[in-house]
Formats: structure tokens, C-alpha cells, sequence
């Protein structure tokens, strides 16, 4: 069977590419301390040996629309071109050409079904910064095959955040039962407090840092019990009116097993939102 | 009240470098066009095949061809499309980095919880 190797979660900043790649007087003063940062983040990853990364994003209304809009999709095809236009207007972001590890992305899909998720698929995905900006912090040679997972935490309604949980435990076990040899690192990026289009947006902190304090503490604990506890769909417009995409932290949770510790944890507050970095190495994954 | 079809002019100018330079230039003269020949085009089907029915209210017309993105938060449109256009629309004129965002936000300052409702 295959070999969680890893499991890791954090937040997905599109600043990061420009910020650490900035010279001169176009580099931002917080760009070396967040670079170190992020070589230490990525060593967790690289220790983890992978062969194969299944990755869980969202898309921002790039390719999912409003006419057609899946709930849980997985990507299942031989390459992912990525990112779009405006991300490359906005954040100046690479274009990309990514793997797809389509047998993995296959088996997910089919026992999916008789784990009780009934995925939709996609066999022609352009993915977005969700997904890249993870590729570019944690394996900038971009050079594994990937599996996309997208989650819908922008468009109302969205799933429970329950079922993100759900969903990450059942990833965690089909992983596992995946007849396979290789080593698969589980990697998703979500948002801690975080407001875009309304008035809280671009602070010199997170719009909510008491929310950003107790979702750390929830996530690098894997405190499911707390998280469920506090947070629903309607709670979570008051951290920031796109704080939804903490669901997709828990679904990390749900993938690193409850009340299991992470074994990295590490945050960095900027101006804007708080960035987190966690992971987990499953036990008998050496 | 249309708020789908407010994001999906949001999300079709955004998406094209030259509508982005032409709402820029000219607002009025876009929506018009737009209402006109795009609103009811099915994105993802064959261009034959089309809707029959959306189109703006006055106010949500209003708002787009006035560049009001307070008045597009105010209608239920998505905050996240109306702000990546408008960054793409307006940015370029401040000097300081931030400066168009940071502005936005205090326009938008009277706002407290909870905000417009923004299903569709």
C-alpha cells in the first residue's frame, strides 16, 4: 500500500513569489525574514521524500464558475497548466506546467464513491495560485506529479465545514489503501482571518489576530473537537469576509488525524493576514 | 436583483485584458455593450446557444458604469471579483504600494457585520 509520507498545511499568500524574488528597492523589508521561513517549511517536505503530491486548493473563479459549480472536484489528467492571466497581472505569478498522477487521481475518484463522496471530476483543469503557490514554496523544481483537490470556500452555499473534515479523513484513508509503493505527501493550503473586498481588508495584521491565535493552536493540535465546536458557515464571516477558506485547514486536520500534533509548526504575521505553516509525518512514514 | 449577472460581468471583464483597458476607458459604453451582447451567453456552451433572460436592474447598470465598487459591495456582488478588477482597473494610479486597497477599505468603513449577502 501506499505511504502517507507526509501531511502538511498552510496558508497560500500570492505576495510570496514577488516579495522573495524582489531586489534591490523593490524588495519588501519582511521578505528575508519570510523566505527564511519558507526554506525551513520546505525541508519538511523534501525530508518526506515524496513521490507523488495530492494537493487541495480552491479555485478562485477562474476556471469554476457560477453556472457550474462543483462542490468537491478532483482533477484527473496527464498535465495542469497553470495560473491565469489576472494572476500573473496581479501577482506576478509564473506560468506553469504541472504533472498529473491520473492513476491516483482515478482511485480517489472510484473509492471516493464507496467512501461516500460522490467527487466531480475534471479531465482538462487550469489550476490557480491555491495550488502553484504551494508547488512554488514547498517544491519550487515543480517537478512531481500532482493530484488536485478543489474545495469550494468562495461561493455560497458551500459545504459544511463537517464535511471538510470529512472529506480530509477520507482522503487520508484512500490514500492509504491505495495499492501502490510510492510515498504521497497530502498537502492543502487554506486561510487563517482573512477579508478581501470589504472594509477590514490590507491591515497591518489579519483582520481578526484572536482568531489567528486560536486557529493555530487548533490546527497545529489537530483540536478538531474545539474547531467544530466554534466555527460553522455563518461564524465564520465575522473573522473576515473570506475567512471560509479556513475549511480547507480542516480538512488538513482531518487528513493529520484528530488530536494528533504537528511536528512543525511555525506562523508569520504580515500585513494583511497571518501566514501558518504546519506538518505532520504519519507514523511508520521514515 | 441580478447579483449572479453583476458577477459575471465582473468575472468576464476581468478575465480579458482588453475589456479590462476598455471598462477602464469607457465604463457607460461597456456595460451597454455588454448588457447587450454578453449578458445572456452561456460560458461554457456553444455560442448558438444562449440565455433569454438576465439582465441589470437600473441601480446594479448604474453602479457598473459609474465604477461605484461601494455600491457593488452594497448590491450582494462578490467582494472578491469586484476587488481583483478594480485592482486591475485603478492601481496603476496610486504611487504607494497598497494605497488603491487601503482606500477602498475606508470607503467602505460604515460597513460593521453582518455585510450584504452575497449567495447567488
Amino acid at each position: 500500500m501506499a505511504t502517507v509520507a507526509a501531511v502538511i498545511a498552510s496558508t497560500h499568500h500570492p505576495f510570496y513569489y514577488r516579495a522573495s524574488t524582489a531586489t534591490g528597492h523593490d524588495r519588501p523589508p519582511f521578505a528575508d525574514e519570510w523566505v527564511a521561513k519558507i526554506e525551513s517549511f520546505r525541508q519538511t517536505l523534501t525530508r518526506a521524500r515524496p513521490d507523488v503530491l495530492v494537493m487541495v486548493g480552491s479555485d478562485h473563479f477562474h476556471q469554476l464558475w457560477l453556472d457550474n459549480m462543483p462542490q468537491f472536484l478532483v482533477g484527473k489528467a496527464p498535465f495542469y497548466d497553470a495560473n491565469f492571466y489576472n494572476e500573473e497581472r496581479e501577482f506576478g505569478l509564473p506560468r506553469m506546467l504541472l504533472r498529473g498522477h491520473e492513476e491516483l487521481s482515478g482511485y480517489l475518484l472510484r473509492h471516493g464513491l464507496e467512501a461516500g463522496f460522490d467527487l466531480a471530476f475534471s479531465n482538462e483543469l487550469r489550476i490557480d495560485h491555491s495550488i502553484t503557490c504551494p508547488v512554488i514554496t514547498l517544491r519550487p523544481e515543480a517537478d512531481l506529479p500532482i493530484v488536485p483537490v478543489y474545495t469550494n470556500i468562495f461561493a455560497p452555499p458551500m459545504p459544511q465545514p463537517r464535511r471538510f473534515v470529512q472529506l480530509g479523513q477520507a482522503i487520508r484513508k484512500l490514500v492509504e489503501s491505495w495499492p501502490s509503493d510510492q510515498r504521497v505527501a497530502i498537502i492543502g493550503t487554506g486561510h487563517l482571518s482573512l477579508e478581501l473586498g470589504g472594509p477590514r481588508q490590507f491591515g497591518p495584521h489579519g483582520p481578526d489576530p484572536e482568531f489567528d491565535r486560536k486557529a493555530v493552536e487548533w490546527i497545529a493540535s489537530a483540536d478538531l473537537e474545539s474547531a467544530l465546536a466554534e466555527v460553522s458557515l455563518d461564524s465564520l464571516w465575522e473573522p473576515g469576509n473570506a475567512t471560509h477558506g479556513f475549511m480547507d485547514f480542516m480538512l488538513m486536520m482531518g487528513v493529520a488525524g484528530e488530536n494528533v500534533k504537528a511536528d512543525y509548526t511555525d506562523s508569520l504575521d504580515l500585513f494583511h493576514t497571518m501566514e501558518a505553516y504546519f506538518t505532520w509525518y504519519p507514523k511508520g512514514a521514515a | 436583483m441580478s447579483k449572479y449577472l453583476l458577477n459575471k460581468f465582473l468575472y468576464t471583464i476581468d478575465r480579458s485584458p482588453e475589456l479590462v483597458e476598455r471598462y477602464r476607458s469607457d465604463p457607460q459604453g461597456t456595460v451597454a455593450w455588454w448588457e447587450t451582447e454578453q449578458a445572456n451567453r452561456i460560458l461554457n456552451c456553444h455560442n448558438c446557444e444562449s440565455s433569454t433572460w438576465l439582465a441589470f436592474t437600473g441601480p446594479e447598470r448604474e453602479a457598473l458604469a459609474a465604477h461605484d465598487y461601494v455600491t457593488l459591495f452594497e448590491l450582494g456582488a462578490h467582494p472578491f471579483l469586484t476587488l481583483t478588477l478594480f485592482i486591475a482597473l485603478f492601481e496603476r494610479d496610486y504611487e504607494e504600494p497598497l494605497a488603491f486597497q487601503r482606500e477602498y477599505a475606508t470607503r467602505l468603513s460604515h460597513w460593521t457585520l453582518p455585510y450584504p449577502d452575497i449567495a447567488t
